[in-house]
Order: structure tokens, then C-alpha cells, then sequence
């Protein structure tokens, strides 16, 4: 507890790779959270270690998309069975990734969210060499118990890091 | 088969002799709009009637796709439209007719085959009727120990149906499992179904069951909230609560899990919603809903449940009492140590880990849960479960780990009930 300011916490805490569970690294962080929980909390951590590299598989999936004649569009992944069909799976993880950041900005003590599924994804076509997605998803967030949809603007090329670029939450629907 | 060719000749004739609606030669369009002006274009198109163009995704705003079924006889002059203005289209189906007979033969061809190996996959998620079917056909196999029964209606008036394990005797002491409760949390109920014919097939095999249906009864509750599951299938896949109607609202349905007579209510009711809009509404009053008051009432007028047991997911938790209060139940060190013997036997299986602890410490504060009431009203082998996974897929888990979910759960139920079986009280 840091008077004035907020509350800190000190984690150690071990990442492990999704698509190999062997493969793991530990990682040591400090979040802070401040009070009045009106801004994201700050966020320090130290990797011990690399992670591993995917340049291979992202260049795959890279490649794959520029070739497309007709802009990516996709609805429900997973769909209701939990299926990820192989090609989606690399759009799955990239909204897993992005959706990281969106509940980083959102969250306070209070709150845990989870990304439960995406709604609908949409490719944008650009004319530079980025990849950029338009995805509605939707956060369970575990304290209320709500799905949330958000909608996320998403750049990606394979020697950048992903940047959410826009981002909102969206109303839910009374009659759903 | 020249079975299936009569059938389908048959039909054809019948459905024309009918008029019902073909789709020979409609096709289907994926148009791409690149500008306002197209998507004005397409409007136009849109509100001429005689084309009886139906749109798929109706014309809105350049960045989406537009995607509209076109009659056989509109398909020439919608193409010519569409090529004298310059706007880019493709084909997405040649001709429905071939797409949708496909369709209708696949399903025909695996509802043969589902009958005729009369075998439930219970690696699958299924409908509703699916799983009422299944337990007709356990009650019916499994006629010795096997019994099915109605323990209420839902909202919308469905059956509300508990599997009873007995080898006889009047009223034994009985344990309690439901599951379900929260629509979405899809593999609960597809656990539970595995669980029955796991019993059921057990009985006189295994000699933990054995000697537990010898002396207790079971009673399983594998959908208790019908209406919502019906609901994640047709309509929302994430549907929580149940269905029924909030006077002075828009918003439909009560958190089943908020609506227990444990805490009930007040100004303050934490975790508990007041809010019909809320997926934790906990609804006008305590046992509004029916999906809980049948239970409620079953287990009064059965009065001799020693064991009380709920599945939920996810996130790999077993707990027992308190949610509505962070103070520690009479028993608490019993009921801890049994649920770290129960995590334990879970985790033998494929390795998962269950945290164990009290509701409010372990997940939240909530006031109106199933297992507090239980508790409160003398049944002290109270424990909700929170199955596979701990969010990465979360409520769609894959239905590939149906039945692994359902082995390792069985065996923390069972440590559990081979406990209440040794310490009756």
C-alpha cells in the first residue's frame, strides 16, 4: 500500500508458451495500481530468458493473408464447440494477444477478464505492408460475470510488435 | 442406398406437388463496394421489389462485404446492373439447390447412422432433446438402479429432469448432484450426462460404486437450467441466467446462482446484482425462479440429501461454503481437507489442478448461492465445482475435452462421496 498513490504488488510468475507447454520462462513484474482506478495500472516486468522465436510461422500466416484475393472475414472463434478451424487459429492468437492489451487498459483491482470469444473479424486492406484487422470481441469479465463486447482495431506485420490502434466498448443488446 | 434416392425422389415430388420453395439455379453474390456511391447503388437495387433479391448482408457501408441471394430469373439482369456500373461482385454459391440437397443428405445420412449404432457421443455437445433422449435411454438400459424423474417445469415449461441411482430401500440417504445451472458453462452439462452412464455402468463393477449404491442413493440433475440452454443454442452462446420475464424491464432472466435463500436480498447483497439487466440479476426474491424452488422443494420433501454437489464452469476451483459471507462454516476444516483429497484425485488423472478453498476467498464474495443454502440447511458436504479451463477457452471449451473433464471430475466426486458414504452423521 503506497499512501496517496495506490497499491503495488510484487509478482513472480512463470509464462508459458500456448502452443508448447514445455516451453516455459520465468518473469518477475510490479504492478501498480492507482487510486481512484480511473487510469490503466503501471506495469514493469523482466524476462528471464528469450521467448521463443516464430518468425517462420509468422511469415506463413503473413504471406497467406497478403495473397487473399477477397478480405478475411470471419464470425465465432472459437465457434460454439470451442472449434478453431487451423487456419483461424493464427487470427485467434493475435486477438488473444491484442485483447491483452485492451484489458490491461481496463482493469483495476476489481476486475478479471478473460477474452471469450471473437465475435466477428474483418481484414482491412491497406496499401502499406501492415496487416490490420477489425475484430468484435467478447470479454468475460469474472467478478460481474458480463460478456462484453469490444470492438479493436489491430496492426500486425511480422518484424513489428501488435498495436491496438482503436479500441471501444460496445452496448449490449437488452434482448440477447 | 435406392432406399435414400426413393426418399429423396419422393420428396422432391412431394415438395413441388406442395409449391414449396426451390432454390434451383439462386445464386448467391459477394459484392465489394469501394465507395458510398456503390453502396447507394446497391440500395437502390435493394428496394426493387419485383427482383426479390434477398440480401444476406444487406448493403450498409463500403467497408463490408455485401452478400445477397439472387432468383434464377433476376440473375442476369442484377449481374448486367452490377457490370454497367463498374462494381466488383463474386460468386459465393452457383446454385443453392445443389448446396442445400447436399445438405439435406448429410443430415439424413447421419441421423441413419446415429440410429442404427443407437450410440450417444458423449464426446459431443448436444441439444437439449439429445440429452433428454439419453437419460430416457439410461433409465431404460439401466432399469435396476436407473429411474428417471420430474422435479418441476422450467420458465418456458420444460421438464426438469433428475436421474435417480437407487438399489432400493425407502428414502436412503441420498447425495445430490446438478449441473447446468449457468446455461453457457456448456461443459457441465455434457459431464454430467457421462457421469450418469458412468454410474449407472459401474454398478456391480467397480467396487467404490458398488458398495456406495448399496447404501445411498444419488440423484443427478444433469440440465437445471433448460430454457437457458436452449438459448445458447439458438440464440446466444453466451446466456447465463434463466429466461424468464423481469416486470418493468426489457431485459430477461435471474442469475439462478444469486437466487438462493443464503444472504439474500439487502441493500448491500454483494456479488448479487439488483439489476434485471445484469447477467448476476438475483431476481425479485428469494426461489423466484422455479428451476431453483424445484430443487428446493425436492430436497425438503426428500430430507435425507447428506451430500450437496454443483458444477460449474470455468476456472478450476473447488469450493464449499461461505460465497454470501467471508467467515469460515462450522466444518470448515473437514470440508477443507476433503476438497484437497478430492483436488488431489482430480489431478491424478491428466495432471489439472484444482484450487480449494471457501467461495469468498477462493472467487468471490456473492451472495444467494446453491451450496450456502444447502449448507445452512443442514447439509454439511456442501462444494461447487468449477470445471476445466482456467480461461483459455473458457466457456467454449473444446469438446474434445469433454470427456477427460468428466473423468477427472468423476473422480474428485467420488473421493468426495466415498467419504459421506464412511461418515454419516
Amino acid at each position: 500500500d503506497i499512501n496517496g498513490v495506490g497499491q503495488k504488488y510484487h509478482l513472480e510468475l512463470v509464462l508459458e508458451d500456448v502452443l508448447d507447454k514445455d516451453s516455459t520462462v520465468n518473469c518477475t513484474a510490479e504492478v501498480l495500481y492507482h487510486l481512484g482506478n480511473n487510469i490503466p495500472p503501471d506495469v514493469q516486468f523482466t524476462i528471464e530468458g528469450e521467448l521463443k522465436n516464430a518468425e517462420e510461422a509468422d511469415n506463413i500466416f503473413y504471406n497467406r493473408i497478403k495473397s487473399l484475393e477477397k478480405e478475411l472475414v470471419a464470425e465465432n472463434i472459437p465457434d460454439s464447440h470451442g472449434n478453431v478451424s487451423p487456419e483461424m487459429e493464427p487470427v485467434h492468437l493475435l486477438a488473444w494477444v491484442a485483447s491483452g492489451y485492451v484489458i490491461w487498459q481496463n482493469s483495476t483491482e476489481n476486475t478479471k477478464f478473460q477474452l471469450a470469444q471473437i465475435k466477428r473479424v474483418k481484414q482491412v486492406k491497406r496499401s502499406d505492408e501492415y496487416l490490420e484487422f477489425d475484430y468484435t470481441i467478447l470479454l468475460h469479465e469474472m467478478v460481474s460475470q458480463e460478456i462484453i463486447p469490444w470492438q479493436m482495431t489491430v496492426l500486425w506485420h511480422p518484424r513489428h510488435s501488435v498495436q491496438v490502434t482503436q479500441d471501444s466498448r460496445q452496448p449490449k443488446h437488452a434482448s440477447e | 442406398t435406392s432406399n435414400m434416392k426413393l426418399i429423396l425422389i419422393f420428396s422432391a415430388l412431394f415438395g413441388a406437388s406442395l409449391c414449396l420453395e426451390t432454390f434451383v439455379g439462386h445464386q448467391v453474390l459477394r459484392i465489394k463496394t469501394r465507395s458510398e456511391e456503390e453502396v447507394k447503388k446497391l440500395q437502390l437495387l435493394e428496394s426493387l421489389a419485383h427482383l426479390e433479391l434477398d440480401f444476406w448482408i444487406n448493403p450498409s457501408s463500403p467497408a463490408l462485404p455485401v452478400d445477397v441471394r439472387i432468383p434464377a430469373n433476376s440473375v442476369q439482369a442484377v449481374k448486367a446492373f452490377l457490370e454497367s456500373h463498374g462494381i466488383r461482385y463474386s460468386i459465393l454459391i452457383e446454385d443453392l439447390q445443389v448446396v442445400l440437397d447436399k445438405e439435406k443428405q448429410d443430415m439424413v445420412y447421419s441421423q441413419q447412422r446415429e440410429r442404427s449404432s443407437n450410440s450417444f457421443n458423449y464426446g459431443a455437445y448436444h441439444t437439449l432433446d439429445a440429452i433428454y433422449a439419453e437419460l430416457d435411454h439410461l433409465a431404460s438400459e439401466y432399469s435396476n438402479i436407473v429411474s428417471k424423474l420430474q422435479i418441476g417445469e422450467s420458465y418456458e415449461k420444460r421438464p426438469l429432469y433428475v436421474l435417480k441411482f437407487s438399489t432400493g430401500g425407502s428414502n436412503r440417504p441420498a447425495i445430490w448432484i446438478d449441473a447446468g445451472i449457468h446455461s453457457r458453462e456448456w461443459v457441465t452439462q455434457a459431464s454430467a450426462i457421462w457421469i450418469a452412464k458412468k454410474i449407472a455402468s459401474d454398478y456391480g463393477t467397480d467396487p467404490s460404486i458398488t458398495s456406495l449404491l448399496n447404501k445411498m442413493d444419488i440423484f443427478l440433475l444433469t440440465v437445471s437450467n433448460p430454457d437457458g440452454y436452449v438459448f445458447t443454442h439458438t440464440t446466444n452462446r453466451m446466456w447465463r441466467k434463466t429466461r424468464s420475464k423481469n416486470q418493468g424491464s426489457l431485459c430477461v432472466g435471474v442469475d439462478p446462482n444469486r437466487n438462493w435463500d443464503a444472504g439474500f436480498g439487502g441493500r448491500n447483497s454483494p456479488g448479487a446484482s439488483s439489476s434485471p439487466c445484469s447477467d448476476s440479476y438475483r431476481g425479485p426474491s428469494a426461489n423466484s425462479e422455479v428451476e431453483v424452488k424445484s430443487v428446493v422443494n425436492f430436497i425438503k420433501n426428500h430430507g435425507n440429501i447428506r451430500a450437496f454437489l454443483t458444477l460449474h464452469s470455468y476456472s478450476q476451483l473447488l469450493m464449499y461454503p461461505y460465497g454470501y459471507k467471508c467467515t469460515e462454516p462450522a466444518d470448515y476444516a473437514e470440508l477443507d481437507a476433503l476438497g484437497k483429497a478430492a483436488a488431489s484425485s482430480i489431478q491424478s488423472l491428466y495432471g489439472t489442478t484444482f484450487t480449494v478453498g471457501s467461495i469468498c476467498t477462493t472467487i468471490y464474495q456473492a451472495s444467494g448461492g446453491s451450496i450456502d443454502w444447502s449448507y445452512d440447511n443442514g447439509i454439511k458436504y456442501s462444494f461447487a465445482f468449477e470445471l476445466r479451463d482456467t480461461g483459455h477457452y473458457g466457456f467454449v471449451l473444446p469438446a474434445t475435452q469433454i470427456i477427460p473433464t468428466a473423468e477427472e471430475t468423476w473422480l474428485g466426486l467420488k473421493t468426495i462421496m466415498e467419504h459421506v458414504r464412511d461418515n454419516s452423521y
